[in-house]
This record gives structure tokens, C-alpha cells and sequence, in this order.
């Protein structure tokens, strides 16, 4: 096939064209343009995300009820978990999959080129669904992003797009699942063994299989709900002799290694990132890859810590508080591995490697109240407080955004072909970092003294800490539009990128010119 | 095998490992029952056994029952005595009655729950109604007996139970 002219904001040259405007990327099977689609994909759920994030912190500014009702509260703390998980997060990672893996192993193109284009054209449609919802009747789903039975088969026609919506986004995720698995286990160049892989490589061959393993379960999960809504069945309905508890062991059985999908790609950014700038090689290369696979396989046997106030009796309350503290030691292999990286190293703080350091402050932090989530009866005492809201985004915003804003910053000058403006970026990322961590450092202190989640008013003694976290939710939120102008500013032009701007970098990718060429390793480099 | 060959093969398996995954997930189901069933676990639905049957009358408990329908079951449903007092230990027969006034047979499953929730595991059913699904003909009226036994050991803060069952609809099952 003839590659494609440029898009006219895409300034750079895509070679030889045969398709232009809209067309082209509605038709396209190239692994850069899905990137980039997934990408922007990503984007505009992150803003939409954001935006029901900013309406819940514009509510809680001060208690009582201001801005918006109690059910449109519910839908949006639903909606926005959600978004960010299915809309944001997960798609992110699977454009920086595309945009990088081919490039990464010496491949010409993913291995299923039209069936990756199927993949990312699923999203939109699903996306809508789910953004839909809040217009029909009875509004979006409002039973929290967990969708737990009995609300769940409650709930109205908003519920019914969501069910939907995920059935589509899991087809997306396990085509693209498929596609990535074959890719890099069939197309490496020749010499890249898998112990030779980049590690963004292993984290997503490791990603890709979690996702294949999980994402049908998600799917039975959702198809339950669906027909005990509306065809008679009762699996999740106590009258008809289901069990609603049933429905949270199933979706947690899928949510826990859900949420090692959504950082897994970001360890992998990360560790491409350190090495990088420390100039020298990855610290412990061969254990890094055993912790990340010991991490997916033991995300199978923890679900039920998310589920310690159930009423389990007291050997499964042990089994899975124990089981889950395991996971601390790979993790913490990782952690110590970076810092090895790190240690006596030529360091240097471009903008890449502020977020991948930040990452790892801020994700270790988050790691830790998540040890202290595992103790059973601290569990208990926490469960459903803003303790846990905290704790997950600590490692979802601090952990998986922060590692792809790197990731963005670290190859943004082989996509574009220009370097993005340093001093703008480091301003991104002080501001990211300070205002994230007045967002959701006072989560804890909320949730120690005993402040539910999901919430619209709350009792006057949480005023304080609520105040600040609103503030800092807004200040987060604005600094992102400096990311998107940053991005649009570097796209636009300044200065060449050279081949390689990173001088520690040392994968395949930087063999190639900047930007990238549309085809690229047409003939496998050969691997030492 | 060709490069394309060898992805489609790949592809093949990979596919089957997903339909397996999503099978997988309806499985649990049957599974976690069997699971409960083996070990004991979630068995409101069974008549329990009762060892000790020392009754303990200087100790009196007051049981209050009450019933409710829901979701639009067209059935009443009350039980003979709101309220009666019994020792711990003791082997207590009580009835309830419903009845279907509406013009169609309706299935039904009652739901207990216990006020204070505590007092559930202290709440022993060697016979109960909520045990099966309730089919009611058409114009029918039944007396439906709970047998129970409160074990001794409960607590001695409380003195009142509230035993409430639920009637839900089945759908699907005239």
C-alpha cells in the first residue's frame, strides 16, 4: 500500500499520499496514526473526565448542596470513574503501544494492521454511549464506577448504554490485546531475543495478556447484569436466590488486575525513562521482568481485599490481607531498581525525567497507604472514607498519568520531529506536582476521620481539607490546558529534533530519523 | 509456517484463551455456590442444626416480626403475632399468613434480616418459608410456620430481636 501526504496540521512529511483529509483517518492501518488517534482519543476523555471531576470539587468546596443534585453527584463520580479508566487511562496506553512497540522491536507495522484500526475505531462509538448516558431519561449510571449489584439492576436506561459501552471498549481492548501479543512474540528483528526487549516491550506483553484474561470476565460480568435487568435471570438478585456479593467477587476478580493494567505500561515508560537520563543501563534488568510478571500473577488471588467488609470468614480475610501485602515485594524490587538506576548516575531533569522521578515519589506513596489498605481491620475501619479515594489516585494520577505525561514528554521530539518547549514543560510538571498533591494529600486526613466517598455534602467538620482539595482539583485541572498547548505548540514547530535528543537513550527508535518516517524498518535492523 | 500464517495462528489461540476467560466468568458462579455449599459458608437459605438445647429461662427475649412485599408483589403478608417473648434455647413455632388476591398465580421469595444484625447468627431456622420459593395460585391464602431456636450464648445487651422477611417477586415465574 502507497503511504499517505500529510494532513495539513500535520506539517511533517508522511511520505507519498494516496488519501487525504478525514478519510485518512477513518481508513488508516499505519500503527503511528492509530497512536496518535488513540492519543487524542485519551485526550479528549481525560478533559470530559475532568471536567465531572472539577463539577465534584466545585460541589464539595463547601458542605451542603451549591451546584449540582444529589443524583446528578451519584452519575458523575460514576461517569467520571469510568471515563478515566476505560476513556482515558487504558486507550493512552495503547496509543503509546502503537505508536512504540513496532518501533521499539524493529517491526514495519503492527501484525494485524486493519484489525488494530478496528480496535481503536470501536472507542468513539462507546465513548459517546457512556458520555450519552447523563441524556436519557433517569441520566447515566450513578451506582459508582463498580457497578455493584443491587443498584446496578436498579438503575434506568443509563445503564443499559453502560453495560454496552463496556462490552465495546473490552472488544477494543482485547483486539488490541491480540494485536500487541502477536506482534512483538512474532515480529522482533532479528538477534532481539526477549530477554533483549526494551522493558516498555515486556510491560505490555505482560498488559496484553492480563487484558485477554480479564476483559471476557469484566464482559460475563456486565452480560449478567444485563440479562438479570431484563431477561428473568438472577444471578446478582437475592429474591431469585442470586447473590449480589457474587456480583462484587466477579468484578473484582476482573478489577484487580485491571488496575495492574493501568500502571504495568507506565512502569514500562518509566523504566525507558531513567535509564535515559541517569546514563547508564537499567539496574537489574532480569528481576525487573520476573517482579512485573510476579505482579500479574498475583493480581489473580487478591480481588477479595476490596471486599473485606462482606462478611468473609476470617481464613479468606487472612488469605487475601496476606496475599496482597506479597505483592509489596516485587513492586518493591522495582522501586529499588529505579533507585539503582539512578544511583551514581549522570543525571540530568529534562522534563521526561521530572515525571518519571515524580512518578516514583509520588506512586511509592500511594503504595504504601496501599500496604496500609491490606491490614484487614484497617480496612474495615477505612473501607468506602476518602482514604481509599486518595489511595487510588495516588497510583492512578501520580502512577499511570504521570508516567505517560513522561512518556509524552520523553518521544513527542520522534512523533513530531520538534522538541517540545523545556521551560513550559517543567512548569507543566511543578505545577502537576504541587497541585496534585493538594488535591488528594488531604484525602487522607478526610478519610482518617471518617469521611464517606461519594458524597455531595458532608458535615461541617471536613470543611477545611475540602476547601483545599478543591483548590487544588482546579489548579490540576487548568494546568492541563498548558500540557495540550505545549503538545500543540511542538506539533506546530521549534526546534529539529535530532535522531537521538536524549544521549542516554539507547533504543531502537532513536536509530530512526525525527520524526519518525510513516514506514519505518521496512528491512529489520539486525540486534547485537 | 509463514509469517502471516504463524499470526494467524496465534491469533486463533489467543482468541480461544478470551472465549474461555469470558465463559470463565459465568462458571464462577456455579462454582462459588458449590464453594459456599462444601465449606458451609452464606447458608441462610438451609435450616441450621441446634446442639444445645438448654433453655435458659431466667434470661426473656422479646421477637418482633414483621413483613413486608416489594417491587409491586400483590400479596398481603403479616404474621399471626406481631410480637411474643421467648427464653433463649427454646423451640419457638410462629406462622405467617399471605395471601394472593390478585387475579394470577405469582412466585415469590422472602428475604430474612435481623434487627440487631448481630443477632442473625445467634438466629437458628430449623424450618422456615424463606427457604423455598412460595408459588401462589390465584386467590390463594396460606399459613406459612418459621421454626427457630435463639442460641443461649447470645449477647446479653440485647434483648430485643426484630425478625423481618422481604417478599420479593420472581419475574418470568407466573
Amino acid at each position: 500500500m502507497e503511504a499517505v501526504q500529510g494532513h495539513d496540521d500535520h506539517s511533517h512529511d508522511h511520505g507519498h499520499g494516496y488519501q487525504g483529509g478525514v478519510m485518512r483517518w477513518i481508513t488508516t492501518t499505519n500503527h503511528k496514526d492509530i497512536g496518535t488517534l488513540y492519543l487524542w482519543f485519551s485526550f479528549i476523555m481525560f478533559l470530559a473526565g475532568g471536567t465531572m471531576a472539577l463539577t465534584i470539587r466545585a460541589e464539595l468546596f463547601q458542605p451542603g448542596l451549591q451546584i449540582v443534585e444529589p443524583e446528578f453527584f451519584n452519575q458523575l463520580t460514576t461517569l467520571h470513574g469510568l471515563v478515566m479508566v476505560f476513556g482515558a487511562i487504558m486507550p493512552a496506553f495503547v496509543g503509546f503501544a502503537n505508536w512504540q512497540i513496532p518501533m521499539m522491536i524493529g517491526a514495519p507495522d503492527m501484525a494485524f494492521a486493519r484489525m488494530n484500526n478496528w480496535s481503536f475505531w470501536l472507542l468513539p462509538p462507546a465513548g459517546l454511549l457512556l458520555l450519552g448516558s447523563f441524556l436519557v431519561p433517569g441520566g447515566a449510571a450513578a451506582g459508582g464506577w463498580t457497578l455493584y449489584a443491587p443498584l446496578s439492576i436498579q438503575l434506568g436506561i443509563g445503564m443499559d448504554l453502560t453495560i454496552f459501552a463496556i462490552h465495546i471498549m473490552g472488544a477494543s481492548s482485547i483486539m488490541g490485546s491480540i494485536n500487541i501479543i502477536t506482534t512483538i512474540l512474532n515480529m522482533r528483528a532479528p538477534g532481539m531475543t526477549l530477554m533483549k526487549m526494551p522493558m516498555f516491550v515486556w510491560s505490555w506483553l505482560i498488559t496484553a495478556y492480563l487484558l485477554i484474561a480479564v476483559m471476557p470476565v469484566l464482559a460475563g460480568a456486565v452480560t449478567m447484569l444485563l440479562t438479570d435487568r431484563h431477561f428473568g435471570t438472577n444471578f446478582f438478585n437475592a429474591a431469585g436466590g442470586g447473590d449480589p456479593v457474587m456480583f462484587q467477587h466477579i468484578f473484582w476478580f476482573f478489577g484487580h488486575p485491571e488496575v495492574y493494567i493501568m500502571i504495568l505500561p507506565g512502569f514500562g515508560i518509566v523504566s525507558q525513562i531513567i535509564p535515559a537520563f541517569s546514563r547508564k543501563p537499567l539496574f537489574g534488568y532480569a528481576s525487573m521482568v520476573y517482579a512485573m510478571s510476579s505482579i500479574a500473577i498475583l493480581s489473580f488471588i487478591v480481588w477479595a481485599h476490596h471486599m473485606f467488609t462482606v462478611g468473609m470468614p476470617a481464613a479468606g480475610l487472612l488469605f487475601f490481607m496476606y496475599a496482597t501485602m506479597l505483592i509489596a515485594i516485587p513492586t518493591g524490587v522495582k522501586v529499588f531498581n529505579w533507585l539503582a538506576t539512578m544511583w551514581r548516575g549522570s543525571m540530568t531533569f529534562e522534563t521526561p525525567m521530572l515525571f518519571a522521578v515524580g512518578f516514583i515519589f509520588v506512586f511509592t506513596m500511594g503504595g504504601f497507604t496501599g500496604l496500609i489498605l491490606a491490614i484487614t481491620p484497617v480496612d474495615i475501619q477505612l473501607q468506602d472514607t476518602y482514604y481509599v479515594v486518595a489511595h487510588f489516585h495516588y497510583v492512578l494520577v501520580a502512577g499511570s498519568l504521570f508516567s505517560l505525561f513522561g512518556g509524552i514528554y520523553y518521544w513527542l521530539p520522534k512523533w513530531t520531529g520538534h522538541m517540545y518547549d523545556e521551560k513550559l514543560g517543567q512548569i507543566h510538571f511543578w505545577l502537576s506536582m504541587i497541585f496534585f498533591n493538594l488535591t488528594f494529600f488531604v484525602m487522607h486526613f478526610l478519610g482518617l476521620a471518617g469521611m464517606p466517598r461519594r458524597v455531595p455534602d458532608y458535615a461541617t467538620q471536613f470543611a477545611e481539607f475540602n476547601m483545599i482539595a478543591s483548590i487544588g482539583a482546579f489548579g490540576f485541572g487548568l494546568s492541563q490546558l498548558l500540557f495540550l498547548y505545549i503538545v500543540l505548540k511542538c506539533i506546530r514547530g521549534g526546534v529539529k529534533a535530532p535522531a537521538r535528543p536524549w544521549e542516554g537513550a539507547d533504543t531502537l527508535e532513536w536509530t530512526l530519523p525525527s520524526p519518525a518516517p510513516y514506514h519505518s524498518f521496512e528491512t529489520p535492523p539486525v540486534v547485537k | 509456517m509463514s509469517a502471516l500464517g504463524s499470526n494467524r495462528f496465534l491469533l486463533r489461540k489467543l482468541l480461544v484463551v478470551a472465549a474461555v476467560m469470558f465463559g470463565f466468568g459465568f462458571a464462577l458462579v456455579p462454582l462459588y455456590k458449590k464453594i459456599c455449599e462444601v465449606t458451609g459458608i452464606n447458608n441462610i437459605a438451609r435450616a441450621d442444626t441446634v446442639e444445645n438445647r438448654q433453655i435458659d429461662t431466667s434470661r426473656w427475649l422479646t421477637i418482633e416480626l414483621d413483613a413486608n412485599t416489594r417491587d409491586q408483589l400483590p400479596w398481603t403478608f403479616s404474621p399471626l403475632q406481631k410480637t411474643i417473648r421467648v427464653h433463649p434455647g427454646e423451640l419457638v413455632h410462629v406462622e405467617y399468613e399471605i395471601s394472593n388476591p390478585s387475579g394470577s398465580a405469582v412466585t415469590g421469595q422472602a428475604v430474612p434480616s435481623y434487627g440487631p444484625q448481630l443477632a442473625g447468627l445467634y438466629f437458628r431456622k430449623l424450618e422456615c418459608f424463606c427457604f423455598t420459593q412460595q408459588q401462589l395460585a390465584a386467590g390463594e391464602t396460606r399459613r406459612m410456620p418459621v421454626v427457630f431456636v435463639i442460641e443461649p450464648s447470645l449477647p446479653d445487651d440485647v434483648n430485643t430481636i426484630t425478625l423481618s422477611y422481604t417478599f420479593f417477586p420472581i419475574e418470568g415465574r407466573g
